[in-house]
């Protein structure tokens, strides 16, 4: 019997396993050492100096979480745009993760601003010149979008069962009606947002590569090239398909359910052309400003190349062109896997690795409370998502009342 | 492929193939013909660091008395302006005589096309068309891509604070200057090492120096072309990569980057018209999906 897909809240599973435990541990110890940011200044607890403004946090959080956050624009222009219903069924985590992970890149700029109180100022004081404004700009409109996206998933769950506790049961009705208007007004317009999110997504996608082309000299010649830009762009569209792979995997492994291997293989099929093209660019790019020639001494930055180059992008390419590999959910999972460690990879290498102050008495390194304060973020994130799936109708499952002819779910439908 | 052309087309494709407008569209900023600069000779340098304790001194620094500067154990390490100290004197071997070691200043260049000013999200940095490029408090949100855009790794940061912390650099003393004094460093300095005067006027000099004494000089002004040119212009006996000075090509540092920003953007022209095409390539699916 071959049920349609709708989305629904995971409601009847456990919160509380021992990952989760384990998770909101990690939580913890970031909220410790982000104390210390807070009371003692950027000093006190990272690796940060004059030499080396930037660390982990801007080339993790920020940088690799807006790469990873790609899923969210490629799948609304496939989903969306080119129209394929087929993969409905992603449309939503996809999105989910996607504003997850702009909100934690917001907080990863927060935290590492010295001057976080003034994270406004963007908004108001513009400096076109700087590709950071651009990336600044682009990333506060965008994640207002992607909120706005979500609210129909908001509305779909509450429309008609807004229940207040008794002392404010008075705000049921009102509540009701305003879900009721937001849901009715954003049915006829979303479009707009969504074109605009992919639009915005092109934008700072590739800007976030311009960031470090100013420093010039300073980068290493092996990442330093004026297509930064589109290097950037085109490693977020490959990434975007792959970590929907990796975490759809990773959820429906973590709640038991069966995977969407028809639709995951299918997307797989896609990436292998989008990397081909990345690893051209890539490699077109090296050939016009001879930059072969420094993979011929052995250093951190030539080796730390090659691993990015092929763990990251060779390796999976390879690997989504195979059949065997489409169809293994494991193979596809590794591949996937691969990929996202791979843009990483290319983030850090670009904003660290190949960041070589001319005065550093010694190489950056992040420091403990750096490093736990990265992978807190990351914890709080994942638990956020699975509150989130298991209370709002985010990931499908198959519906038994639900056999074909509908062919759309009906958006805020449950009257 | 040039490397404009090059640009374009990156631009280009970054944006799915909209025409660029012309890259040359952006207005430039009018630098003063008169500005002002300094023109540090370092073969006259004794390196007292009086400069050191002026600038401390003009811009509320804590500092020691001066007395303690003659102190020349500093010099076994090599230091770089900080959040504590706006500009250093560094000392370096000289080949030439090795009992005259090489004594060299240290501080903000003042660029002409200075790569913090474009870099910074806010424009909390300035170019003054005098020369002085300046910081200011009630803007910077402490991002620190200045830090990552200088070419000289200039402006620093003051980690050890939790509330307001600054980026200290360099200000060219632009109060004193305002008031009509000299910079400390060059009111103290009591050698003829610092000359302030109009940058035109300090390149002519330091020609003159280097004509009159081939000897003496090697044959470059840094900062009169480097990355588009520096209010700060030095002289050296010998080559500037062995005094610590990064190795720098004409071109502005901002340049390139400023090219691609304004590519994409080209008056909102790319960013709208993907904007059109990604809804016409909506539209036109949807009513494909809609015939079925
Ligand atoms: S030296 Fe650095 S800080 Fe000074 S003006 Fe030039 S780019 Fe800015
Ligand atoms: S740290 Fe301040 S001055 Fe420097 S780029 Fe950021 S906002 Fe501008
Ligand atoms: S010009 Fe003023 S701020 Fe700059 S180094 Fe000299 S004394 Fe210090």
């Amino acid at each position: 019997m071959d049920f349609l897909m709708k989305p629904t809240l995971l409601k009847d599973k456990k919160f509380f396993t021992p990952g989760v435990i384990i998770l909101i541990l990690l939580a913890i110890n970031a909220i410790v050492f982000l104390a210390f940011r807070f009371f003692s200044g950027l000093g006190s607890m990272t690796n940060l100096n004059n030499q080396n403004p930037w660390g982990i946090w801007i080339a993790i959080d920020v940088a690799s979480g807006v790469a990873l956050a790609a899923g969210g624009f490629t799948s609304a222009a496939l989903g969306h745009i080119i129209h394929k219903n087929e993969y409905e069924v992603i449309l939503r985590p996809a999105l989910l993760t996607a504003m997850l992970g702009y909100t934690f890149v917001a907080l990863g700029v927060f935290i590492d601003l010295g001057r976080y109180y003034y994270i406004w100022h963007p908004l108001v004081m513009w400096n076109g010149s700087s590709p950071l404004f651009e990336v600044g700009i682009c990333v506060i409109i965008y994640v207002t979008v992607l909120y706005i996206e979500f609210i129909p998933i908001v509305c779909e769950r509450f429309i008609g069962k807004v229940k207040l506790i008794a002392s404010l049961s008075f705000l049921n009705k009102p509540i009701d009606s305003l879900l009721r208007f937001l849901d009715r007004s954003l049915s006829k317009t979303m479009f707009i947002f969504i074109i605009a999110g992919v639009v915005l997504s092109t934008l700072h996608q590739s800007s976030l590569g311009t960031l470090m082309v100013i420093a010039g000299p300073k980068m290493h010649p092996l990442w330093q090239t004026p297509i930064l830009p589109l290097l950037f762009l085109l490693s977020a569209i490959g990434v975007g398909f792959p970590m929907i792979i990796f975490e759809s995997l990773i959820a429906s492994r973590s709640f038991g359910l069966k995977a969407e291997m028809h639709v995951l293989s299918k997307l797989g099929r896609m990436v292998g052309p989008i990397l081909g093209i990345y690893l051209a660019f890539k490699i077109g790019d090296m050939f016009i400003r001879g930059t072969f020639v420094y993979l011929t001494e052995i250093n951190t930055q030539s080796i730390m190349f090659v691993i990015e180059m092929l763990v990251g992008v060779i390796v999976p390419l390879r690997m989504f062109f195979s059949e065997k590999v489409l169809n293994s959910k494991l193979l596809l999972f590794f591949a996937s896997t691969l990929t996202v460690i791979g843009v990483m990879l290319n983030r850090i290498n670009t904003f660290l690795v190949a960041y070589s102050p001319p005065y550093a008495l010694k190489s950056y390194f992040p420091s403990v409370g750096e490093i736990s304060v990265t992978v807190g973020f990351i914890a709080i994130l994942v638990l956020i998502y699975r509150v989130i799936v298991m209370n709002l109708p985010v990931i499908s499952l198959p519906d038994k009342k639900l056999v074909h002819k509908t062919k759309y779910e009906i958006i805020g439908g449950s009257k | 492929m040039d490397r404009r052309n090059f640009l374009k087309a990156a631009a280009i494709a970054c944006t799915a193939a909209i025409p660029a407008k012309d890259l040359k569209a952006n207005e430039k900023f009018k630098i003063d013909e008169d500005r002002v600069g300094v023109l540090v000779d370092t073969t006259i340098c004794i390196g007292c660091r009086n400069c050191e304790w002026a600038c401390k001194k003009a811009h509320n620094l804590s500092t020691e008395p001066l007395e303690k500067y003659s102190n020349r154990e500093v010099f076994e390490n090599k230091r770089r302006p900080n959040n504590k100290a706006l500009t250093v004197v560094n000392q370096f071997y000289n080949p030439k005589n090795s009992q005259l070691p090489i004594d060299v200043k240290v501080q903000c260049m003042h660029c002409d096309e200075p790569a913090c000013v474009s870099a910074c999200i806010v424009h909390a940095i300035t170019k003054h068309k005098e020369g002085p490029v300046t910081w200011d408090s009630t803007m910077c949100i402490g991002c620190r891509y200045c830090m990552v855009a200088c070419p000289f790794q200039i402006p620093a940061f003051e980690y050890d604070k939790a509330l307001q912390p600054k980026i200290m650099k360099c200000d060219f003393c632009i109060d004193r200057q305002k008031e009509g004094k000299l910079p400390a460093c060059v009111e103290i300095c009591p050698t003829e090492t610092l000359t302030f005067g109009k940058r035109k006027d300090l390149i002519e000099i330091a020609r003159d120096r280097i004509k009159r004494k081939p000897n003496r000089y090697s044959n470059h002004i840094l900062g009169e072309h480097e990355v588009g040119g520096t209010s700060w212009l030095y002289l050296a006996g010998q080559d500037f990569s062995k005094l610590d000075f990064p190795k720098l090509v004409s071109d502005p540092a901002p340049g390139v980057t400023e090219s691609i920003q304004h590519g994409i953007f080209a008056y909102f022209i790319p960013p709208i018209a993907l904007y059109a095409l990604l809804g016409g390539i909506m539209w036109i699916n949807k009513n494909k999906s809609g015939e079925e």
